[in-house]
């Protein structure tokens, strides 16, 4: 079947990191979905803003770190990577909190951006 | 009493319902994703400081560093792995799941 665009996939990200696996499991399906190259939206809303804070240090609950890989996103071709400003300011952070370049955006932004997909995917 | 709480304020109500219930001069202690509660600056840091003056809070540091909580509200004392063991051998746990 020949595709005249690439499909468009939203990963959704919610959960903050290492009390579930949810944030984990996010951001390797984000890594593998980018060996397909199709047209990819990552959210952060939620305590899922948490999952970019920069300055983690898993050793002491002994988990796997693993926030530092958020910075090949861009390397795999997820480029759009948004955070919710209204989750952000709840949790006290600005956007020099994160340890990759984000672009803040309200709910109508995210909706706007929901409402052009083919599939969402949610963590 | 020590109460624990494991669960974000944002995601469930396990920490609000562990303020509602808890008495004067009982410990909370906040592990796991519970640590986000005492982000400085969050949403809940009133309640958060409303709370430091009637009961002790404590939040596990390992688990505030795994998450890159560098700045906790004023207060809040900040407890090892051995902390968290003699709190639970001092007292009657409640964990707030």
């Amino acid at each position: 079947m020949v595709r005249d665009r690439k499909t468009k996939i939203m990963f959704l990200c919610r959960q903050a990191p290492y009390g579930t696996i949810y944030a984990y499991e996010g951001l390797e399906v984000m890594l593998i979905f980018g060996a397909f190259e199709e047209d990819y939206t990552a959210v952060f809303v939620d305590d899922g803003v948490l999952d970019l804070k920069k300055d983690k240090d898993a050793s002491g609950i002994e988990m796997k770190e693993f926030s530092t890989t958020y910075r090949v996103m861009e390397d795999y071709g997820i480029e759009k990577v948004y955070v919710d400003g209204e989750s952000m300011k709840e949790r006290g952070l600005t956007p020099e909190d994160f340890m990759i370049p984000v672009e803040v955006v309200d709910r109508n932004a995210i909706a706007k951006a929901m409402a052009e997909q083919d599939i969402v995917i949610p963590f | 009493m020590l109460h624990t709480v494991n669960k974000s304020p944002f995601d469930r109500s396990a920490f609000a319902s562990c303020l509602a219930t808890a008495q004067a001069d009982d410990h909370i202690l906040l592990i796991e994703d519970g640590v986000v509660a005492v982000m400085a600056g969050s949403k809940f840091e009133p309640a958060v400081k409303n709370a430091l003056g009637k009961y002790k809070i404590h939040a596990l540091g390992p688990d505030l560093k795994a998450r890159g909580i560098t700045k906790v509200v004023e207060g809040v004392e900040v407890c090892d792995y051995a902390g968290f063991v003699s709190l639970a051998a001092d007292h009657v746990m409640c964990p707030w799941l």
